[in-house]
């Protein structure tokens, strides 16, 4: 999950790292207090999770608290990418000597993180990394231990940086590290690091990713920046369609039915597991079919959240019908899903052999499946039809 | 022959008592010739049975009671407790250790990996069904149960290695069908971070005269794919590879995840379009439709005797 500039800044402060005085506001009238309180020129920036904010006219730049209000009105009201910002980070416009990079990511390959860091700040780190591939160090940490200063230091030096910088710099890409481990980020990211006219160092710009799957384990941070559970943090926001499918799948504990995510086709899907759903959905775009969602069965749901997740798609407004296939199933009871498919269509008052276009799961308890399918006249097929032809059959049949 | 397991292996299960963990027990002990489940361990359940295997409180009781190095654990806990269960595991002498447990933060998993490196031990996993060797032994819920694991999986010379669990059946039973059996098929897991990568199992694979091919199950998402590319260019292996790529559609998607974790798509590499041309650009065969993977199987390795000969 990505956090806002201004929480990055927060996270960035609480390590102990030093930022330019700034502050954060959701009106024009508090934008122009932080301005007063600053007492110098300012940057408004616009908070949205969506990169590109300066080309969009979301970065404005004001002399006085009147101007700092005016363009605060202006970028609150400014939709970047379908992003509405959360308000602004009204920032102190500080002298700049030098832009530094300093970055700490996860090296999936090498199973480490890597602290990056460059004395060319500012800009796009993999273009400097392309044009002066000797002015980005790169060192990768243990996982078993902190990280030293020495690393951080190694790393600067590595860069060509010497002197006041080095001392300086190190504690902070130290800090930067430390924190990347403790609160559980994919990236941590301060761009730029900026060197003032009086040899300090503050942080102008931060940029934090932090892993879903370590959110319950860091509630205490989250609490700390006003991040609730319901905040998922996803590219786009959930839909209502989206948010009613996680209601069927949190109904009880048994197995997955949700992990939707709404499309705009006519083709409603039932689909598993997690590789399963990947394979057809794009089987059934390359069919030309056009799916009016993506989901996820698996882990034996209970006949509930079977039907309660076909019930969801069968009423999703232009659908007509849902196709209800899943790779080879193991655990989840082939039966069991045939009977919750079938329960929302009669619940619904229509006819299974109707709205079902096919039926592809084999697998696990399928000859009971298989049963209660051709009692109700459904359309189904075996393991012998693949998961292309099951999408095609699907396809055709609408 | 096969990789990681065979008919001798000796593991235990950590989280034995748990509703998913005992029928994965009852499974293993009921497919191919019997796997040899010495144990298993729930904190504070010392003396139960679960099928007739003793349940211990401790990695360190089972061993004893064994009387012998323990090969192998399959680890099913909730995922705050993974890590400890798995280093728990490793300290006392286990050297491979099947993950099922999903939704473990990234840095556990990096700790455990480097932590089994520095031990000479060998994770599978996370948030993977494990490993089968046709009509010999499963250790993980691959497969499922017996009788449907051995409807799906026949012995023969194609190594599987894929990134979804239900795929790993679907391609193994699509080979299956067409007459090519498996010499062993490994879920790796469908996480950012795993224990065992394609290119890390490769050697192994290599290294098994059984084995003549590689099927992979591939994502968005990741470096997994880059690695295997470059593992194949630098070294000369004697194995085709024939792989799928699901999740196309994601390209249109960036920041968003679908499948498993894994697949959150973090740069431009990570994409299905890139890998699909790094992956071609190695000489490894990319399918279009799973059904077509036989028939690509059966080319490469005719290709590679044809060059032999």
């Amino acid at each position: 999950m990505r956090f806002f500039e201004y929480e990055s800044r927060k996270i960035v402060a609480k390590a102990g790292i030093p930022t330019s005085p700034h502050g954060f506001a959701t009106s024009p009238q508090e934008a122009r207090r932080i301005a007063q309180d600053i007492g110098a020129p300012t940057v408004i920036k616009s908070q949205v999770l969506t990169g590109g904010r300066m080309k969009a006219g979301g970065v404005k730049f004001a002399d006085t608290p009147g101007e700092a209000a005016a363009h605060a009105e202006e970028i609150l009201a400014l939709e970047i990418d379908g992003h509405v910002p959360r308000g602004v980070l009204v920032d102190s416009r500080v002298a700049v000597k030098q832009e530094y990079y300093a970055g700490v990511t996860w090296d999936g390959t090498r199973k480490k993180p890597v602290m990056i860091f460059s004395p060319m700040g500012g800009i796009d780190i993999e273009e400097v990394a392309e044009t002066h591939p000797d002015k980005v160090g790169r060192k990768h940490l243990s996982n078993l231990r902190e990280a030293a200063d020495f690393e951080a230091k190694e790393v600067i030096a590595s860069t060509g940086v010497t002197g006041r910088p080095l001392q300086r710099i190190t504690p902070i890409l130290a800090r930067l590290a430390r924190l990347f481990s403790e609160y559980d980020m994919t990236l941590a990211e301060i761009n730029p690091l900026a060197e003032l006219e009086d040899g300090s160092f503050v942080a102008v710009d931060a940029h934090m990713d932090m892993e879903n799957e370590a959110r319950p384990r860091q509630k205490a941070l989250l609490a700390e920046l006003g991040v609730g559970d319901e905040e998922t943090r996803q590219a786009r926001e959930a839909t209502e369609f989206e948010l009613a499918g996680e209601a069927v799948d949190a109904q009880d504990h048994r197995g997955v039915a949700g992990n939707v995510t709404e499309f705009d086709g006519d083709l409603g899907l039932v689909i598993g597991a997690g590789g399963g759903s990947l394979t057809l959905f794009d089987a059934v775009r390359a069919h030309g079919g056009r799916p009016a969602n993506y989901c996820e069965i698996g882990g034996n749901p209970s006949v509930a959240k079977a039907c309660g997740l076909a019930k969801l798609v069968l009423s999703k407004p232009g659908v007509d019908k849902i196709a209800v296939m899943m790779s080879i199933v193991s655990n989840t009871r082939v039966d069991i899903v045939a009977r919750g498919v079938i329960k929302a269509c009669v619940e619904l008052g229509h006819d299974p052999a109707e709205k079902i276009a096919i039926f592809r799961i084999p697998g696990a308890w399928e000859e009971e499946g298989f049963k209660i399918l051709e009692a109700y006249g459904v359309p189904y097929a075996d393991r012998s039809v693949s998961l292309n032809e099951a999408a095609r059959r699907a396809v055709a049949n609408v | 022959m096969s990789i990681l397991i065979d008919a001798s292996t000796t593991f235990i299960v950590q989280g034995i008592t748990g509703r998913e963990a005992v029928n994965l027990t009852r499974e293993c002990l009921d497919y191919g010739a019997g796997a040899k489940v010495v144990g298993g361990v729930t904190p504070g359940r010392l003396g139960r049975d679960v099928h007739g295997v003793p349940v211990f409180d401790t990695v360190a009781q089972a061993v004893e009671a064994h009387g012998a190095p323990i090969d192998g654990s399959v680890v099913t806990v909730p995922p705050a407790f993974t890590k400890d269960a798995v280093l728990e595991a490793i300290a006392n002498g286990i050297k491979l250790v099947v993950i099922v447990t999903e939704r473990i933060p990234r840095r556990d998993v990096a700790q455990m990996v480097e932590f089994a490196d520095a031990h000479g031990a060998r994770i599978i996993g996370p948030n993977c069904l494990g490993i089968i060797v046709p009509d010999v032994i499963k250790m993980g819920g691959i497969g499922g149960p017996a009788k449907n694991a051995a409807q799906a999986y026949t012995p023969g010379l194609v190594g599987v290695i894929s990134r979804s669990g239900g795929m790993t059946t679907e391609m193994s039973s699509t080979l299956s069908a067409a007459g090519l059996g498996q010499s062993t098929a490994v879920s790796i897991g469908g996480d950012a971070i795993i224990g065992s990568t394609y290119a890390e199992l490769m050697p192994l694979f290599e290294a098994d005269a059984q084995t003549e091919a590689i099927v992979i199950y591939t994502e968005p998402g990741g470096r997994m794919e880059a690695q295997l590319a470059a593992w194949t260019l630098e070294n000369d292996s004697r194995l085709p590879i024939v792989a799928f790529m699901a999740g196309r559609f994601m390209d249109e998607m960036p920041g968003m995840s679908f499948g498993h974790a894994g697949t959150i798509v973090e740069g431009k590499e990570d994409t299905a379009t890139e890998k699909i041309a790094r992956l071609a650009a190695a000489g490894i065969t990319v399918a279009e439709r799973i059904e077509d993977i036989p028939d690509l199987v059966k080319q490469g390795i005719a290709e590679r005797k044809g060059a032999a000969v």
